[in-house]
């Protein structure tokens, strides 16, 4: 049984498609790339998913249970967890109480969730900045904020809406550091990203997008060669002849 | 030092009458203190969950009335309505909570000022009830002195204090703030948002209405104009918090001293009138333009202003 089954959905703003009939499942352990242009669908498949919006059609089911009409924080107790692209820090919390508000979910006590909180700050790199509030956190560190928090609600799946856009090298790399190691420890990650060196090397598997259609599936290097995918991003090539 | 602050002066004001103070210093005293416990039971609704009510009001008038009926209508002492402010408040709480709460930001803020609109028009015209504008008067006061009104409110207000602090520090304060700061981001950490929203609601209604009742007990007289009134209970809720600090734990503190000797100082020159009332305006837009944090939150920019923290 896969883990998350995503099955024809779709859902409209209006007349407009923002999703039509995507389905594809996600099995246990493996990392889904998700690419797309800009306005794909991509973020709105994650809202769906995350029960911020109810699929006009279709279904999500996540470990054999259907959550289409399920509220977000049932969605997350469930064991899905989420990051956003804009990232929404609780900014007038320290870095540490940020992770701890989100630790309780799964904890008995206030002295469990500070010592898991502890432990995915220094998990995610962020030991040194417990004491920040987040609204001071430059860019970089607010994403990874963002991975922490949600690691600390426990999950079994995990949604990462760009969590690797505006980064510097260095930030790269330890950001993609750390998500082998979120892999290491079990967890399924699906990933939203337009860097493509990096949606290349750390997914097993890619779903492409293009106006809320599903327009190709695949390993990373059929994906490169599709040639759907590269019309997609690169437009039609008209005959040249001059 | 700073640990044993709350029970230092709690100490000093639990001696306080032994100064032997005149009625009129007690009478303010008294009101400086129900204030605070109106304003801390604000503060964890609006400054910790960052659900602003205008319509505080209508707790406060929720808990007279309760009281004031229990004596009115069965014969039996208002101050049980103390105890059962919180039975009857918590339920009235949780209906409203039930239909504002799915409401956020200034939708939220209006319904609650529409609320406390409500209810006062309700108790004007529920005349069975409440007797309407005749309003409730307790023919023969419990004390004629101030001294137990004093303890009584004393006690509630630090009652309210230490359950606030405990609340701040536990789940349910982290629930609160993770839920001013970001309501999406709440949600999808696995907060269930509209629960832990009426919990505050709930527990900030309850502190007020209990502050009601004991206004009803201490007055001896209420009527709609008075408890349930968008200035004068509402309005200067919100204002003892700002002008305090809101999200601190003294904020309310500081601020209802300033604001119920402010407007006593006020009230005692004639020739202002209601002019009062464009004074506490002024002073509020003053208050958020310069100290939007209040006097508690921006105590080090304050101290910074008048040299305090020395040379440097």
């Amino acid at each position: 049984m896969p883990l998350l089954s995503v099955m024809q959905l779709s859902r409209y703003f209006g007349g407009l498609a923002a999703l039509s009939d995507v389905t594809f499942d996600l099995q246990k352990g493996e990392i889904l790339g998700l690419i797309g242009p800009n306005g794909a669908g991509k973020t709105t498949l994650f809202n769906v998913i995350n029960g911020f919006h109810q699929p006009s059609k279709g279904k999500v089911v996540f470990k054999g249970k259907n959550i289409s009409r399920i509220r977000t924080h049932k969605i997350c107790a469930l064991g899905l967890a989420r990051t956003f692209q804009v990232v929404k820090p609780l900014r007038r919390m320290t870095v540490l109480d940020n992770v701890v508000a989100s630790a309780f979910l799964r904890a008995g006590s206030k002295a469990e969730a500070t010592r898991k909180a502890h432990e995915i700050l220094e998990f995610t790199g962020l030991r040194d900045d417990g004491d920040t509030l987040s609204k001071g956190l430059p860019l970089g560190k607010r994403k990874r904020l963002e991975i922490a928090r949600a690691l600390a609600t426990g999950p079994e799946l995990l949604l990462l809406d760009e969590s690797f856009a505006g980064l510097n090298p260095t930030e790269l790399n330890e950001s993609i550091d750390i998500v082998g190691r979120i892999k290491e420890r079990g967890i399924t990650m699906m990933v939203i990203e337009h860097h493509m060196k990096v949606i290349m090397s750390i997914s097993d598997r890619i779903i492409v997008l293009n106006y809320g259609e599903k327009i190709a599936e695949g390993t990373p290097g059929e994906i490169g060669r599709n040639p759907l995918v590269i019309t997609a991003y690169l437009g039609v090539t008209e005959n040249a002849s001059g | 030092m700073k640990r044993y602050l709350p029970f230092v002066i709690l100490m000093l004001l639990v001696l306080l009458p032994l100064a032997g103070l005149s009625t009129y210093a007690m009478h303010i005293l008294i009101l400086v203190i129900m204030w605070s416990v109106i304003g801390m039971a604000w503060n964890l609704l609006g400054g910790y969950c960052g659900q602003v009510s205008f319509g505080h009001a209508a707790f406060f008038g929720v808990g007279a009335y309760t009281s004031g009926i229990l004596y009115q209508k069965f014969g039996i002492s208002a101050w049980w309505g103390l105890p059962l402010s919180i039975i009857v408040v918590a339920a009235f709480a949780l209906v409203i909570g039930f239909i504002c709460l799915r409401l956020r930001g200034p939708f939220f803020a209006l319904a609650t000022l529409a609320v406390g609109v409500i209810l006062r028009v309700s108790a004007e015209n529920l005349t069975g009830l409440t007797q309407g504008d005749l309003g409730i008067m307790i023919r023969t006061r419990t004390w004629v002195g101030k001294i137990w009104y004093f303890y009584i409110i004393l006690a509630l207000a630090a009652v309210t204090f230490f359950l606030v602090r405990k609340i701040i520090g536990s789940k349910l304060g982290y629930y609160f703030v993770a839920i001013r700061e970001d309501q999406d981001a709440a949600e999808s950490l696995g907060i269930p948002t509209t629960l832990y929203k009426t919990i505050a609601l709930c527990i900030s209604g309850v502190l007020t209405g209990m502050a009601g009742a004991f206004y009803m007990n201490y007055m001896g007289y209420i009527d709609p104009k008075v408890v349930f009134a968008l200035h004068d209970i509402s309005i200067v809720t919100i204002m003892v918090v700002m002008v305090g600090g809101a999200a601190t734990y003294w904020g309310p503190v500081i601020g209802s001293v300033i604001m119920v000797l402010l407007a006593e100082l006020i009230r005692s020159i004639p020739a202002l009138g209601v002019a009062y009332q464009t004074l506490f305006g002024t002073l509020l837009i003053v208050i958020i333009i310069f100290l939007p944090n209040g006097i508690a939150g921006d105590w080090p920019n304050l101290k910074r202003l008048f040299g305090l923290r020395g040379a440097s």
